[in-house]
């Protein structure tokens, strides 16, 4: 299969260029629109805001997810707030300045004009929130509140107390519900896309199993769009939410749509520590608490002294010391690393040494616990619930976890993968951040994709392609259908003696050792042997009880985990390939003298798409080149 | 710690349930009620049982997904905790606990603890949302909100949609879910113009699906993990009289 990597962005200076494409974009005629059906797998911000749109241009449109209501997508758990270029505070922001921000922030590993286009439609996307009856917060004035958010030199992040996600969701939500009475969506909760088809080289419909009672159907449609989220549980443990899987990314993958970058994995440094095996999940503490928290551990290896009792000058401030203009406010991917670093040092705290003290003492003598209760009092609670202990009182103890993967499927500036008819969009695609992740910048790409770029891409691409009327009777529908069930049936039929559970949480621990917060060639390589291991124990020994009929979790998470497998090994052979560290892909061997990441960008400024090539047969590399032609590549530096 | 666990089994809508009875020796006060669980069914699991279904997903208190009744309270004991977010330190060793699904008509068991809440769905289909399709909308900051207004309309939106309202109040109604959603839209300049439509088609429609009605109880104000307030169904009962 030759393929295409084009990313079909036009030409012109950088302002003008979605303008243009959008003109150059042959329309359907309104009348029409009700004969296209198009399948949106995901209701999260990108799926939810996707699949309202097309269904308000007048498409007809089907919408899943795996949860019990589209309300309750991983979007909702979002905390701290949405980024817009409105320049409100009059503090010298500006659609160029957060496309700036964007590219430097993701190490210069993105496309520009998406990004450009990304920041220009940032504004609209507060506008239409707000007209949806989104509570952001607010001025005494009665106008939009904003606050500075992951390091960010302006206030450009809009939020809704602790609950942006939440909020935003709901708008998008109640948009698709709107839709659902008007008959344009079928909403399909508790279904899970299983299998795509592809016919004449068109993505053309997928294959869903009912979660309820296990029936596998197929639908037909004349395209597909995919807005299923991040892959961080592949890691086992993350601040994802339990049901967040690769599954319809990577089924789509083994059907021809190359991924893009799969081991760019954002590693998040304020998150509540392991407390024992038994570990569900992670739970994330907003950045925001960096502001005023300051980040130390002790000097003196092994210090089992409760924090209060450790003096001043037996502490160590490492972030402060080490990065004096940006101290405890460095980006993510730093600030995980050192704090990783100082454990592995054996300085950590808590009763594993996997942890470091976030402590507020010094902003609760300087501001008060009333300030600091409005600031961060929901935020305290949770730490309450979740620890039993009082961060009014003692320091908190965070430590980094995987929270984003900047990785994907990739797609062309019309949101299109490598598959005619197949759109990836929100965290699903390989999209706009790079090798890192700005905060408060993943809801704006999933609403930027859903409300206002896929409506027109989508239509382009309908106006311009001949569609034959295809059915879900066709042999491509029948194969799809036995796949599935031949996947199901074998994952039943084990009957071997471990969980479904405890290989994934194995499979978590390499990739988290190996291929997680810094990387090494050695390391890599022994990671794959293991995952393969691993993975082949799978297939002999997982025990899954139930009947495919069945309401059946095991079942579900059974499936997931094995596409996990297969994933995890892409990443540890996109990570050995990519010979250079950047953003939060850092790999030992290339760092600075002071341990900062070193990119390669005579041999590495591309992105890495990767296409299926059989089973057992190695994938593919295309290599997307990216050119900066308005921020000029320079090494990050936080001192 | 060692509990007694009495937990409603279920195989399916249509099949009869029965409570059945689980020790779990492993808990410990670190774990969340729901990592208890877990444990559990990794044993029931390696035992060859068929493991307890429920339904979960963020574990962070805001998806709304999951929740059960504990000892007859939904969510368990903590005040304005998901059972997702309750840690077994609110336990004692020895304890037994009873766990049984949320019990309405409206809201179906799918199997064990599982329920099925599309209703709350069709609820908001009927009426919850603003019309504004994308693109339409004018500058954000061209629409004023005193602070104190859009704080209020807050405390409604933060409803989770998980249905402790409707499990613990004694008539099944889906009041509370039904005037968060009223109070908060109907609190916003924006959500004016179809104020009056939207009380009448909700409330119409919350009927349809079978809830019961609203005879002021509270039980649902002292469950709910939100914490919403009571006031959303005086302000979504003003609406309705007006309106109709
Ligand atoms: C704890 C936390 C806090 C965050 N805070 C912020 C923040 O403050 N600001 C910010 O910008 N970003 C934040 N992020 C990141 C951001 O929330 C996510 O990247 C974003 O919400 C993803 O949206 P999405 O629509 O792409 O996917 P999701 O919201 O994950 O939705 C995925 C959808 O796909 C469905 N689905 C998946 N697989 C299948 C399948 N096989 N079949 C059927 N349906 C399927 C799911 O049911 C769901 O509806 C945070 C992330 C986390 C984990
Ligand atoms: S699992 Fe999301 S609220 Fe409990």
């Amino acid at each position: 299969m030759s393929m295409d990597l084009s990313s079909r962005v036009p030409s012109g200076a950088i302002e003008r260029l979605w303008d243009k494409a959008r003109f150059e974009m042959k329309l359907v005629n309104p009348a029409n629109k009700r004969k296209y059906n198009i399948l949106v797998v995901g209701s999260g911000l990108a799926g939810g805001s996707a699949a309202a749109s097309l269904a308000e241009l007048g498409y007809n449109v089907k919408c899943f997810c795996f949860q019990d209501s589209a309300r309750r997508a991983h979007s909702i758990a979002a905390q701290g707030g949405i980024n817009a270029a409105k320049n409100y505070q009059n503090d010298g922001d500006s659609i160029y300045r957060l496309f700036y921000d964007t590219v430097k922030g993701g190490d210069f590993r993105s496309r520009e004009a998406n990004v450009y286009r990304l920041a220009q439609i940032s504004v609209n996307i507060i506008d239409q929130c707000v007209a949806q009856g989104v509570p952001f917060a607010r001025e005494y004035g009665g106008t939009l509140a904003n606050r500075s958010f992951g390091g960010a030199q302006v206030s450009r992040t809009f939020y809704a107390r602790g609950q942006t996600g939440q909020q935003l969701l709901l708008g998008a939500y109640q948009a698709l519900e709107r839709q659902v009475d008007a008959g344009r969506v079928k909403m399909f909760p508790r279904t899970e896309m299983l299998g795509l088809v592809v016919i004449d080289g068109k993505a053309r419909g997928i294959v869903t199993r009912d979660l309820v009672n296990g029936k596998i159907e197929s639908h037909a449609a004349d395209a597909v769009v995919l807005g299923t989220g991040g892959y961080g549980n592949v890691y086992y443990l993350s601040t994802n939410a339990r049901g967040s899987n690769c599954t319809a990314i990577w089924r789509a993958y083994k059907h021809g749509a190359a991924f893009a970058n799969p081991c760019f994995t954002q590693i998040h440094p304020t998150c509540i520590p392991v407390s024992g095996d038994y570990q569900s999940k992670l739970t994330l503490m907003s950045e925001s608490l960096r502001n005023d928290g300051r980040i130390w551990v002790p000097l003196k290896p092994g210090d089992q002294r409760p924090p209060n009792e450790i003096p001043e000058p037996e502490r160590d401030y490492f972030l402060e010391r080490r990065y004096p203009s940006f101290g405890n406010l460095v980006p993510r991917d730093v600030a995980s690393r050192n704090c990783k670093a100082v454990c592995d040092e054996g300085l950590g705290v808590g009763n594993n040494g996997l942890g470091v003290y976030l402590d507020f003492a010094d902003a609760i003598k300087r501001l008060g616990v009333a300030v600091i209760r409005e600031r961060y009092g929901n935020l305290f609670d949770m730490y309450e619930r979740i620890t039993g202990e009082d961060p009014y009182k003692v320091p908190m103890r965070i430590y980094p976890a995987i929270h984003y993967t900047m990785g994907g499927l990739w797609v062309d500036y019309s949101l299109m993968s490598t598959v005619p008819g197949l759109f990836v969009i929100g965290e699903a695609n390989f999209s706009d951040h790079g090798a890192n992740r700005l905060g408060a910048s993943a809801l704006m790409q999933g609403l930027a994709d859903g409300y206002f770029i896929l409506p027109y891409t989508i239509g382009e691409y309908l106006a311009r392609t001949k569609l034959d009327k295809v059915q879900t009777d066709y042999a491509e529908f029948k194969r799809e259908e036995s796949e599935v069930e031949t996947i199901t049936k074998r994952l039943l039929s084990i009957r071997g003696e471990r969980t479904v559970t405890s290989f994934h949480r194995e499979l978590g621990k390499v990739l988290w050792d190996y291929c997680g917060m810094s990387r090494n060639a050695v390391g890599l390589k022994l990671a794959l042997g293991k995952i393969r291991e691993l993975r082949e124990g799978y297939w002999h020994n997982v025990d899954v009880l139930g009947g495919p009929e069945d309401f059946n979790q095991a079942l579900e998470h059974a499936g997931r985990v094995a596409d996990f497998f297969e994933l995890a090994e892409l990443m540890c052979i996109d990570a050995l390939d990519r010979n250079e560290s950047c953003g939060a892909h850092f790999r030992e061997e290339y760092q600075t003298p002071d341990n900062e990441a070193l990119r390669d960008d005579q041999r590495y400024c591309y992105v890495a798409a990767w296409v299926f090539k059989g089973a057992n047969q190695p994938p593919e590399l295309h290599a997307e080149p990216l050119k900066f032609e308005y921020v000029r590549p320079t090494q990050r530096s936080y001192k | 710690m060692r509990l007694t666990l009495h937990i409603w089994r279920q195989k399916g809508p249509k099949e009869p349930g029965r409570m059945v009875h689980y020790e779990a020796r492993n808990a410990n006060p670190d774990m969340s009620f729901l990592e208890m669980l877990d444990v559990l069914n990794e044993e029931l699991t390696l035992k060859g049982e068929d493991p307890v279904a429920f339904d979960s997903d963020c574990r962070e208190g805001i998806c709304g997904m999951c929740g059960f009744m504990i000892n007859g309270v939904a969510h368990g004991p903590r005040r304005g905790t998901t059972v997702c977010q309750l840690h077994m330190r609110k336990f004692k060793d020895g304890d037994v606990l009873y766990i049984e699904p949320w019990r309405a008509r409206a809201f179906p068991v799918i199997k064990d603890l599982a329920v099925n809440r599309t209703a709350f769905d069709r609820i908001i289909a009927a009426g919850g949302y603003i019309s504004v399709p994308a693109g339409s909308a004018p500058d954000g900051n061209t629409i004023l909100i005193p602070k104190p207004v859009a704080e209020q309309a807050m405390d409604a939106a933060a409803c989770i949609g998980c249905g402790a309202c409707v499990a613990a109040c004694p008539n099944a109604s889906a009041a509370l879910f039904t005037g968060a959603k009223i109070a908060h839209l109907g609190l916003l300049p924006q959500g004016q113009p179809e104020r009056d439509q939207r009380v009448l088609k909700m409330v119409a429609h919350s009927t349809l699906e079978q809830f019961g009605s609203c005879t002021n109880i509270g039980e649902c104000e002292a469950v709910c993990p939100k914490e919403i307030k009571l006031e959303v169904i005086a302000r979504m009962n003003r609406d309705f009289i007006k309106a109709s």
